[in-house]
């Protein structure tokens, strides 16, 4: 075959195969949206789920989804910030940080299962915290943690050092450089990344079978005392999130609209992770122009 | 110089310091002490059938029959360390050649547009839950599945088929990233010889960049093979050595899904299944290893 001809060819399928990419995306949101759109109404997002009969809502599961993940964000964030700034800024380069980076590596890479697995072990069973949400904040806080630290790590890092070097010029000690000189002009990456994070967080399901549980009480959404039991804001009931709540019904569902259902409650899923990633880009850059007097940002 | 500040007066920026490495020590130091005790933990209820010597670690890993409910019950988990590494390799031989014609679309074909297209791309399947892959699996590619080859629709392909994209963006995102990086001179060389663009591809980009790519593939590999959920809904659940594609199988992540729940603590069978996530937990390190040999590799 001539060179060229082989290019033509090559460059053919390149293009085809990256834009059959792109069509699966497509056909993937555009089945998702569709098929679920016509089931979502403001009945469905907030009345409570049928066990036998039709016509359930999730509720329920929308609600612990966002407060289990605030939950998780109250602690994963400053964990994760200090590590994060302990690597970028303070770790020297040897063995022990090599160690640290290859922990964070690690964690990183284990699968949520195992993640929901050793809260089961640990949280449910050993601390005695039983199937709750708080039990699935600290569960979700492992898996989201090692992200959190790269986030931060990363984030400091691409910092100019002249903002450093200046700060250290002026006197400053080195914690009053990190949180007024480099923390505001790194916030916006951390910021966006977080929101991310928290995207990937608000799907995760297979880490909270196990910890948050699979069941959800009856809810008094009247009563806002977290220290009720029937309130939503109690951290020690259990909570079956919208992730869960969707594999539940595929693999268990008896409701006669089940699939219906999960196709409503996979569309409202993607809906939120597609709001976080709109969030997540546009609220970085807002934050920075607030923060800084620059206009550009890096 | 400093013990003099110390001796001296301690100010108050000195204590702030102070406290604010303490607090970033015990951080780093917890993230310490969850690795420690997630390994520990996993592993030593992973290994207690085998002290007890009531699975023998032979027959769990070779042992074909998975019957821990039978009158002599057999805890054989190659049905499911098999079916694991069937999917994984076949979702990786699936995404990786996709994975890599994107990369190349959006570094070498059109550097402009490609990558405001794809990057989104990329990012937003990234983004997408696992349960929702699994959903649309269950009722997209299994009811295709089922039309268009004998069997049920549910099994290893479709498996594969729906963790390959799962992993589309993992080995896409790595590859790009490694194909960008290329020093520019490069591939102006090598269009100086007169070479064209997929020669250029194929004999000088792919070939330096491979190392890197890989990368990108056993990370994609390390997150298939601990994928639960979706692979669980459209596998089928039947604990067997899969013979066909197309037939129900099973995976270490689905039966520990299925059957965690419904097992009483310190039995056997949920011991048996703790020694799973052991296997799972071994092959992250495998995994985490491979990509540290590649990256290496990469730096020569």
């Amino acid at each position: 075959m001539k060179p060229k001809t082989a290019d033509k060819i090559a460059t053919t399928l390149i293009v085809f195969f990256a834009l059959l990419i792109v069509a699966i995306l497509i056909g993937l949101l555009g089945y998702i949206l569709v098929r679920g759109l016509n089931h979502i109404s403001w009945d469905f997002l907030t009345s409570a789920p049928q066990k036998i009969r039709a016509g359930g809502g999730v509720g329920p599961q929308l609600f612990n989804s966002l407060y289990l993940l605030v939950l998780t964000l109250l602690i994963t964030i400053p964990l994760g910030l200090g590590a994060g700034i302990f690597m970028a800024e303070y770790a020297r380069p040897g063995k022990l940080t090599n160690f640290i980076r290859l922990i964070v590596e690690v964690l990183s890479s284990f699968p949520s299962i195992i993640v929901g697995l050793f809260g089961l072990l640990l949280i449910v069973n050993y601390f005695d915290l039983g199937f709750s949400l708080l039990s699935g904040a600290i569960a979700l806080t492992f898996f989201n943690l090692p992200l959190m630290v790269r986030i931060t790590e990363q984030a400091f890092r691409t910092v100019p050092k002249a903002q450093k070097e200046a700060g250290f010029a002026l006197g400053l000690s080195k914690w009053k450089i990190v949180t007024s000189v480099l923390l505001p002009v790194a916030l916006p990456t951390i910021i966006t990344g977080t929101i991310l994070s928290a995207g990937r967080v608000f799907g995760e399901a297979a880490a909270l079978m196990f910890t948050a549980g699979m069941s959800s009480p009856r809810l008094n959404f009247s009563d806002w005392n977290p220290l009720h039991t029937s309130s939503p804001l109690n951290p020690f009931r259990p909570a079956e999130t919208l992730a869960v709540h969707i594999w539940k019904i595929n693999s268990e569902g008896l409701a006669p609209d089940a699939i219906q259902i999960a196709a409503g409650a996979s569309a409202v899923l993607v809906i939120m992770v597609l709001l976080f990633n709109l969030l997540a880009r546009y609220f970085g850059r807002f934050i920075y122009r607030k923060l800084t007097a620059s206009k550009r940002i890096n | 110089m400093r013990g003099k500040t110390n001796t001296k007066k301690i100010e108050k920026h000195h204590i702030e310091d102070m406290v604010g490495r303490i607090y970033m020590s015990l951080c780093v130091l917890l993230l310490i002490v969850i690795i420690v005790s997630m390994v520990y933990f996993v592993a030593s209820k992973g290994i207690a059938n085998f002290i007890s010597g009531e699975v023998k670690l032979t027959d769990f890993l070779f042992g074909t029959k998975w019957a821990p409910e039978a009158d002599t019950p057999s805890y054989g988990a190659l049905p499911f360390i098999s079916g694991s590494f069937l999917v994984t390799l076949l979702a990786a031989l699936i995404a990786s050649p996709l994975s890599i014609c994107a990369a190349l679309f959006m570094t070498e074909i059109v550097p402009g547009w490609g990558k405001k297209l794809l990057q989104p791309v990329i990012e937003l399947l990234s983004g997408i839950p696992s349960v929702v892959y699994g959903f649309v699996g269950l009722s997209v590619i299994v009811p295709f599945l089922r039309d268009t080859f004998p069997g049920q629709g549910i099994g290893v392909a479709a498996g594969a088929l729906v963790l390959s994209v799962m992993i589309l963006p993992t080995i896409t995102s790595v590859a790009a990233d490694a194909l960008a990086s290329l020093p520019q001179n490069l591939k102006e060389s090598s269009f100086a010889l007169g070479a064209t663009r997929w020669q250029t591809i194929s004999r000088v980009i792919l070939p330096t960049t491979m190392p890197a790519i890989m990368t990108g593939v056993v990370l994609g590999m390390a997150r298939a093979f601990g994928e639960a959920l979706a692979v669980q809904m459209v596998i089928g659940n039947a604990p067997f050595v899969p013979r066909s594609l197309f037939e129900s199988a099973s995976t270490l992540t689905s039966v520990i899904t299925l059957s965690m729940g419904n097992t009483t603590m310190g039995s056997t069978i949920n011991n048996a299944l703790w020694s799973m996530a052991l296997v799972l937990m071994l092959m992250t390190f495998v995994f985490v290893l491979l990509v540290r040999m590649l990256e290496r590799r990469n730096k020569i």
